[in-house]
């Protein structure tokens, strides 16, 4: 009985890693599967997959790319020893990952230290790729992204009086409120002064709603995560609180028209990295795809996902030896490299320099409104 | 009367009317925690996860079209069970090796229910149906919804119910010779089993009723929903003097009320530590809790 275990333990555990060594090139991945921002883990996996499908029918210097999927249930801690396994244990040549701001900002300072690649492919926060050269990402950051919402809040909605509410825990939502809020003021806007502010995993709010009500703003900006979003959206509007509602591309999750209802829902715009209903050819091609092997429309997350894999295959490519200190210098040059969420150029702070749409959000899904270029 | 004062009042009544409902809430499942720390000494981490598998058992019946009357009494019935199964498999057979290795297993059937929730059921958030229609009600400038009426008359007679079983039954006449000395009670001819496992599923059926309860009000289930509300009851069972059936509600009602009123009048950034800062400086001035009696350890 123990030598069979032992042989099934071979088989299964030693053996393909000596096989790895020869043919498979490893790429690390760090996602929310499971916990509260589980569906864009779910979704940017499946872009990840579809993008490597697609790589390994022509592999790359005739080996073909490997994914080790970690699991970090959307918090920081999993997150750095996921990476820190995914390095040390598996010896992944790069890792791609994570959602969350706060998740990449405990990952990259691991990944830098040990001078393994890590790119997200949806992080936005300022500070994820100054912990090093190592650290580089597919999807524009919070200062474009609450630039594109403050414009259009001021400019095309023609609102005057604003007010924030932020997710406390995250670094996401607090660095977008900061941006919103600088470039509001700056356009002519006031912002009202009092904190209004609730935790992850928050569930009522209506005390919290009754005294951002006093205060009569004409709109709201929320760049939370669905979860909350949506409970919050469902309560205001309950409250009577009907004025429009903006946030970011944390909002983009079918759940999210779920939790808030049809009176939730309605008359709210976000910013994101891709539309669906976007009718360049490319983006079609990859929606058709996507349904067909998922049966879901695909989020941003998914075409992201799809993205940032394909960026990195790309950068891949143009090493000669597949090193890692090779490729931390191919992704940097990335160039005009054309995906489905636009053309992606890394710039000199490693952030992608790339094109953002205004969605509206409606209870039948989110409806294409404008495409804001850098 | 100044304006500012009249928003201050008519503020006031509101933040009481959402603190008294999250309040109940709080109650209905520290009254379990209390229950089970009453009877064996054990303070059951798992207790928020009961109120999770009553509040799933809550969703798919109603989506399933079993009315909301009836899909309420099934999904006590269901967390019920799910305590007494996890009481019988887990914690009877570890119940004489003392206190500490209990409160372990407690923390590791809290973790396990969690994650098989989320690998049973997926980790997102599921939209509850809104089985009976929300109505909103104005009274001057306070609103008051139908779902918050529902949850405070539910919490009064459920509280009505537990306090005739306790002290009316003769099974609550058990439940409180076993609390009071096991032994003894056993001696008696009480079969002390049997009422553990009635207590468990007693608590169990009261945080299940509360799951429901909240499905409604937030419109939200998922497999995590337990752990936050689950350390809240926890502290109010603990601040109304645990072990005492009274204190559970009197703490959930205080921990509620104290977490709106410092959303709305002061900081939000600040609910839980102010909410907790109250709670230590009660502890402080009493450390049995606001109804518990200080009784010297007999040596």
């Amino acid at each position: 009985m123990k030598k069979t275990l032992l042989t099934v333990f071979l088989a299964l555990g030693f053996v393909p890693t000596l096989f790895a060594a020869n043919n498979e090139i490893k790429i690390g991945a760090v996602f929310p599967m499971t916990g509260p921002i589980a569906t864009y883990g779910q979704e940017s996996v499946n872009g990840i997959k579809m993008a490597l499908e697609k790589i390994n029918k022509v592999g790359i210097h005739g080996k073909k790319l490997k994914l080790v999927l970690e699991d970090n249930k959307g918090e920081p801690v999993e997150s750095a020893n996921a990476v820190r396994k995914l390095i040390h244990v598996d010896k992944v040549t790069a890792v791609i990952g994570s959602v969350a701001s706060s998740n990449t900002l405990a990952e990259a300072p691991i990944a830098q230290e040990a001078k393994v690649p890590l790119m997200t492919p949806a992080s936005t926060n300022e500070k994820v790729t100054k912990a090093g050269d190592y650290i580089s990402r597919t999807c524009f950051t919070d200062d474009f992204q609450g630039v594109v919402m403050a414009k259009f809040a001021f400019e095309t909605l023609n609102k005057k009086k604003a007010a924030l509410i932020v997710d406390n825990s995250s670094d996401y939502s607090k660095g977008l409120a900061k941006v919103f809020k600088a470039k509001f003021t700056e356009l002519g806007g006031s912002i009202i002064s009092d904190e209004y502010a609730y935790q992850q995993k928050d569930t009522d709010f209506r005390s919290l709603l009754r005294k951002l009500k006093r205060e009569k703003p004409d709109v709201i900006f929320l760049p939370g995560y669905y979860t909350e979003v949506g409970l919050i959206l469902k309560q205001a509007r309950e409250m009577g609180l009907d004025m429009p509602f903006l946030g970011g591309d944390g909002w983009d999750s079918p759940t999210l028209q779920e939790l808030a209802g049809a009176e939730g829902i309605k008359g709210n715009y976000i910013s994101s990295h891709f539309s669906a209903d976007d009718a360049d050819p490319l983006v079609q091609g990859f929606v058709k795809e996507y349904i067909k092997r998922y049966k879901q429309k695909p989020g941003a997350m998914a075409a992201l996902g799809y993205d940032g894999m394909l960026v990195m295959a790309d950068a891949l490519k143009r090493t000669k030896k597949l090193s890692s200190e090779e490729l931390k210098a191919t992704i940097a040059s990335t160039k005009g490299f054309i995906g489905v969420t636009g053309a992606i150029t890394i710039d000199s702070n490693r952030n992608a320099q790339k094109s953002a749409v205004v969605l509206e959000t409606t209870a039948k899904g989110n409806i294409f409104k404008q495409k804001v270029n850098p | 009367m100044s304006d500012s004062t009249a928003y201050f009042f008519w503020d006031l009544g509101q933040y009481l009317i959402n603190g008294i409902t999250q309040g109940s809430i709080y109650a209905l499942v520290a009254l379990g925690y209390t229950m089970v720390y009453g009877i064996i000494k054990l303070i059951n981490f798992a207790h928020g996860e009961f109120y999770m598998v009553g509040a799933f058992t809550g969703f798919f019946l109603i989506h399933s079209g079993v009315p909301f009357f009836l899909a309420m009494p099934l999904a006590m019935l269901g967390s019920g069970l799910a305590a007494v199964i996890v009481e019988r498999l887990v914690y009877r057979p570890i119940r004489s090796a003392g206190r500490i290795p209990a409160l372990i297993t407690a923390l590791g059937v809290s973790l396990f229910l969690q994650y098989l929730g989320q690998n049973l059921l997926g980790a997102d958030p599921r939209s509850f149906p809104d089985a009976l229609g929300t109505k909103t009600y104005y009274l001057g400038e306070l609103m008051i919804s139908s779902t918050q009426i529902i949850i405070i008359i539910t919490t009064i007679v459920l509280m009505l119910f537990l306090r005739w079983l306790v002290t009316s039954t003769k099974i609550g006449k058990a439940m409180r010779a076993t609390s009071f000395s096991m032994d003894a009670a056993e001696l008696m001819g009480i079969n002390t089993d049997r009422v553990i496992s009635f207590t468990f599923f007693v608590g169990a059926a009261l945080a299940g009723a509360a799951g429901v309860l909240v499905g409604m009000y937030y419109n939200t289930v998922e497999p995590m929903m337990g752990l936050i509300p689950g350390l809240k009851a926890f502290v109010a069972a603990v601040l109304g003097g645990i072990g005492i059936i009274p204190g559970a509600v009197v703490g959930g009602l205080v921990l509620g009320i104290a977490e709106n009123l410092v959303v709305g009048f002061w900081v939000s950034t600040y609910r839980d530590a102010i909410a907790f800062g109250i709670l230590i400086l009660i502890l402080l001035i009493k450390p049995a809790g606001l109804l518990g009696k200080n009784t010297r350890e007999k040596v």
